[in-house]
């Protein structure tokens, strides 16, 4: 693997073993001395040209707990209209020396284009509604343990099957919100399918995107049907001003027909697991009161951070090429 | 001075002529077509299993001059259009300034006469600066020399001057050439909406917003009179629009360019901004129902649609790139590899749709080989094969989709006038 851009583009073996990866760094990250010298002497640059507080933070402690100097640039939207363009950019980056690129952009592709300016590994950390791939692989990591390996164990056994050790053929996973803006649903409907299990999207129509069907997921006109027999319930951030825009009639129409509530959650199975990349909108695509974890509902938002760590930490290890432990 | 293009194959539609012999220019005009090897002259040059047809003639180009001197401009974009066998084309508007005064047609028609390697027939705005609202002086334009008027890259979204527009190009006799896009369905639009545009997350541009244009144009069309001519047809549905349009007898034409049937938005997989065009290239299904207007006579003309930009402009994010790419290098070879060779198309009906269609649809002359017409010639060696290679071309920029692309069919030089373009 030389970038990782997509998971469309990435196979099936390669998640597998970042996945693999990614369990074992997570056993670092339950030591009281977090640091490991895999990465010592090498360099992570962070390159967001949107705002990010986790998955930014994610990665460059990420970095930094393998030993790596990790180094954030944040470019402010008013700064690239006036400045320099992302090939320049990518070029002053490597003359700099940089041994791995980390972007997040607005435009869809970016990580492409990056990719083709510069020899140095670039990781995507989201492009537009395109793909946001390690949040991808860490949603499956974090439903892999709650529905594989079973939550309260944090002991991980050594892979359960070795050929496909995250196998997760017997799980139907639905993400429900707005599809057409969410990059998050689109890796994680390469991903989740990959790895074996059923992937719905379910979400008003006008927040479908075209010829959605040609994906890899089952389309659901409405929320009983997306939800029915579940075992895992992905609900997206839903923009507010996709109302403003035109896509949707009011915030109250749209929570009563696709948020996830107690109510709701009673189609799905009695073990549902519900996540949320974040951050959440109470009351609108999620209750509040199963955003709380109230009534005894599995939420695993915090989880998902922690995993988060794990994930880029194994990213940057099998880019970079760490040197073993 | 007497030139002799000996023993070569000629096609002319113009005059159904297909046949083996000499053609014979005299003073820079057609002299004849003689049997091959009969004819003797100051030069005589073998054409030996060639082929010989009217200079090409391509009614929408991009030439970027005056303003955009940096994409393209009228020696190279001419210079190309030789390269590709053509001897004419009408370049759009969308300078800066736009060609809204008789100043700039008057500017680029003298700079052609002087640098140019192909003929070059400007087309005027419908409105001032291209805004869409306020007509041009159209008599004064055409008085000038504009050959037609279009709104290509700023289509007019008002119905009512649409209207207005096309009523008065109908009483000047002017075609009126329209790009046909509803904006309001393709805003923020970066490629052709569906399955790819979906996995690539890129905002779609709607097939319908092109259709929905297009059958409003030919209503109005029909209820002024105004001669319309459909620009770079994308949609396989507006082929139906325009096939019903034409049985009822509107004054419609349309044209389409290779990328619209030789390609599928696929071409815009990795982000490719060289494949990235408005219209935007669409499906196998559109490819396959423009190859059956081509066939039937629905699509009277193809065009290039060549649109410079440069490698600066391109080398950016998939949605900040500018719409547009090269054509007029390529366009007869892929025309000839795709339609042609696989028996699609015969070759006289692609030779008609790349010259004398033009010719009447913009009034312009040339087109024929008719004696006595100006001798503007394209040779062409149709057993060549090439590769296409964007860092070759003649034209300044290098935005082609077709790099890479084996192809059949090369100019060998054209005639301008009666003399020899070599490029």
């Amino acid at each position: 693997m030389r970038d990782l851009l997509s998971i469309r583009e990435t196979d099936t073996d390669q998640i597998h073993q970042v996945l693999q990866t990614a369990v074992g760094f997570n056993e670092i990250l339950k030591r009281p001395v977090k640091k490991v010298p895999t990465l010592r002497g090498r360099s992570v640059i962070t390159l967001f040209y949107e705002s990010s507080t986790r998955t930014r933070t994610s990665f460059e402690l990420a970095a930094k707990y393998m030993s790596a100097d990790a180094v954030n640039i944040a470019v402010a939207q008013s700064s690239v209209s006036k400045g320099e363009s992302l090939k320049d950019t990518l070029k002053t980056l490597e003359a700099l020396t940089a041994d791995c690129i980390v972007i997040r952009h607005p435009s869809s592709g970016a990580a492409h284009l990056a990719a083709q300016f510069t020899s140095v590994p670039v990781i995507n950390a989201g492009d537009g509604r395109h793909e946001h791939p390690t949040q991808a692989l860490l949603d499956a990591l974090t439903i892999w343990q709650h529905k594989v390996v079973g939550a309260e164990d944090d002991t991980y056994p050594v892979a359960l099957r070795p050929d496909k050790p995250f196998d997760l053929a017997h799980l139907t996973v639905a993400i429900v919100g707005d599809l057409a803006h969410s990059r998050v649903a689109r890796s994680n409907a390469w991903c989740l399918s990959r790895l074996g299990a059923t992937v719905r999207w379910a979400g008003p129509r006008t927040l479908l995107p075209a010829e959605a069907h040609q994906l890899p997921v089952t389309v659901c006109d409405d929320l009983e049907s997306a939800l029915t027999g579940a075992d895992v319930v992905m609900v997206l951030r839903l923009q507010t001003e996709r109302q403003e825009s035109g896509l949707l009639p009011s915030l109250r129409e749209y929570s009563r027909l696709w948020g996830v509530t107690h109510t709701s959650l009673r189609w799905a199975k009695p073990d549902v697991l519900v996540m949320h990349p974040g951050p959440m909108n109470r009351g609108v695509e999620i209750s509040a009161e199963v955003a709380d974890g109230v009534g005894g509902v599995r939420s695993t938002v915090e989880q998902q951070v922690t995993n988060g760590v794990a994930v880029r930490m194994a990213c940057l290890y099998l880019l970079m090429g760490g040197s073993g432990e | 001075m007497r030139l002799v293009l000996a023993n070569a194959r000629i096609l002319d539609p113009s005059q159904n002529i297909d046949r083996f012999g000499d053609l014979v220019i005299e003073d820079g005009k057609i002299a004849g077509v003689v049997a091959a090897h009969s004819a003797d002259g100051d030069e005589v040059r073998d054409c030996s299993g060639l082929l010989v047809t009217p200079g090409l003639i391509d009614i929408h180009v991009h030439l970027r001059e005056p303003g955009f001197e940096y994409k393209e401009d009228i020696e190279s974009g001419t210079r190309a259009a030789a390269a590709g066998g053509f001897t004419a084309v009408c370049c759009m508007p969308n300078t800066s300034p736009s060609i809204d005064s008789t100043a700039v047609v008057r500017q680029i028609i003298e700079r052609a006469a002087e640098v140019g390697c192909a003929r070059v027939y400007p087309i005027g705005a419908l409105t001032r600066n291209m805004q869409g609202d306020q007509l041009c002086e159209i008599a004064d334009l055409k008085a000038a020399g504009a050959c037609a008027i279009s709104d290509d890259a700023f289509p007019i979204q008002n119905a009512e001057t649409m209207r207005r527009g096309m009523e008065y190009c109908a009483q000047l006799g002017m075609t009126l050439m329209t790009h046909n896009e509803d904006q309001a369905l393709t805003r923020g639009g970066a490629m052709n909406e569906g399955r790819t545009a979906t996995m690539m997350g890129l905002p779609g541009i709607p097939r319908v917003a092109e259709d929905i244009a297009v059958a409003r144009n030919v209503l109005l069309s029909e209820l002024t009179g105004c001669r319309l001519h459909l620009l770079h047809i994308s949609s396989g549905r507006t082929v139906d629009i325009l096939r019903k349009a034409k049985m009822r007898r509107i004054p419609v034409t349309g044209e389409t360019a290779p990328h619209y049937w030789a390609l599928t938005d696929s071409a815009c997989e990795g982000y490719n901004t060289n494949a990235k065009m408005n219209p935007p290239i669409r499906t196998a299904e559109d490819n396959r129902l423009i190859i059956e207007g081509l066939v039937d006579g629905t699509i009277d003309i193809i065009a290039t649609d060549h649109a410079p930009h440069a490698p600066y402009e391109k080398e950016r994010e998939f949605d900040q790139a500018p719409f547009g790419i090269l054509g007029l290098e390529t366009s007869f070879a892929v025309s000839y590899t795709t339609l042609v060779l696989p028996g699609k198309l015969e070759l006289p009906d692609l030779i008609r749709k790349m010259t004398i269609a033009g010719a009447q649809v913009v009034g312009i002359p040339g087109g024929t080989l008719a004696e006595g017409a100006v001798a503007d010639v394209a040779v062409f060696d149709l057993a060549a094969q090439w590769t296409a290679r964007a860092a070759e071309g003649r034209s300044k920029s290098r935005n082609t989709p077709f790099d890479g692309m084996t192809v059949t069919g090369k100019t060998c030089f054209t005639l301008l006038g009666g003399r020899v373009v070599e490029v």
